[in-house]
């Protein structure tokens, strides 16, 4: 049987038709989930997409946060759910407090379109081991506001507690530097591109596994990160399940 | 009721990287003028209150700053009352529009 991901459209998410097929293309049934709606339709994961929900008005992602969907998904990600936020997702999972830090505007100011690299710096999470970790992963960010910030005591506990899941790089394979315009060009602090929570349930990043995620593309880097999610879905129903049964 | 009118200045933290403070800060050559640091770039919030007195109102938007106005991981807000609705009888109609600071993007 096919998993059931949940991916969530606000105004203005603008990559959710793109998330739908790459979750197809990873053999789920993707199910969407309006931002009015409240019910998650018993699906076994939920992706919030990017895009420029309610207009990013205000702060990016804070709007969105307050939502009837979003309450839903915070129950469900408290309930152990597995939720994965893409570029404005990982903006409304900051805002909700969901994942740890926020994103600020670019160092320079300006919307990046363009491809990057990132290293998955852990290869046993929900959204991660499908990933062979060889070389970098190439994929697309498109944002205004993705210079990741959290404070000093915050991020040594990231970077101690695994807490840190995808990281830009230069070509060589290497951690950018915070000023490395090149490869880390939001100027994200420690090069930090997608964070997990400390569960390692709820997890968010900047860049575009969607738009990655078939050779068509350009590159199917990211593949391996829907991949992942798809299959962990499927053996979370497949735990549930067992779980049910047993009582 | 009473009727209270209030801003909320929202400003980025000390010590966070605020860039767009940074770019105003480096247009000042171009006006020739020099002297200006320290430049922040914030959001001013506007809005208008109808509670049970003043104690009631300000709680209100103590809350509504610290939930949605300010992401308290990267920003301070200050609240200042300002003139033109502290008025027994609410006619609050007359508040200046919104300027919400479109981004482009």
């Amino acid at each position: 049987m096919t998993v059931r991901i949940g991916v969530v459209v606000f105004p203005g998410s603008n990559c959710d038709r793109d998330t739908v097929h790459a979750l197809v293309q990873a053999g789920a049934e993707p199910v969407e989930l309006w931002h009015e709606e409240a019910s998650l339709g018993g699906v076994a994961a939920v992706v919030l997409p990017g895009g420029f929900a309610y207009g990013d008005y205000l702060r990016a992602g804070v709007i969105a946060r307050f939502s009837p969907v979003m309450r839903s998904v915070a129950q469900f990600a408290a309930d152990g759910g597995l939720v994965l936020g893409i570029c404005n997702g990982f903006q409304v999972l900051a805002e909700a407090g969901l994942v740890p830090g926020a994103l600020l505007r670019n160092r320079d100011v300006r919307f990046l379109g363009r491809e990057v690299s990132i290293s998955a710096e852990r290869l046993d999470t929900p959204f991660t081991h499908a990933l062979d970790g060889a070389g970098p992963l190439r994929m697309p960010i498109a944002h205004g506001e993705g210079c990741y910030f959290a404070d000093a005591a915050t991020l040594d506990a990231l970077e101690a507690d695994g807490g840190v899941l995808f990281r830009y790089v230069d070509e060589a394979g290497n951690r950018a530097a915070e000023d490395d315009r090149a490869a880390n060009p939001n100027g994200s602090l420690r090069a930090i591109a997608g964070v997990i929570n400390a569960v390692g349930n709820v997890a968010g990043l900047m860049p575009h596994p969607e738009r990655a995620s078939e050779a068509i593309l350009g590159s199917d880097d990211g593949a391996g990160i829907v991949r992942s999610l798809v299959e962990s879905a499927a053996k979370a129903v497949g735990e549930r399940r067992v779980t049910v049964a047993l009582r | 009721m009473s009727t209270h009118r209030y801003a909320v200045n929202v400003t980025p933290k000390p010590g966070i990287l605020d860039p767009q403070g940074r770019a105003v800060e480096g247009s000042l050559d171009h006006l020739g003028i020099s002297g200006v640091s320290g430049v922040r770039v914030g959001r001013r919030v506007e809005l208008t209150v109808d509670a049970a007195d003043e104690t009631a109102a300000r709680a209100i938007v103590e809350r509504l700053a610290g939930e949605l106005l300010a992401n308290p991981l990267i920003e301070a807000f200050a609240i200042e009352s300002i003139a033109g609705a502290s008025s027994r009888t609410a006619a609050p109609d007359t508040a200046p529009p919104a300027t919400a600071g479109e981004r482009p993007a």
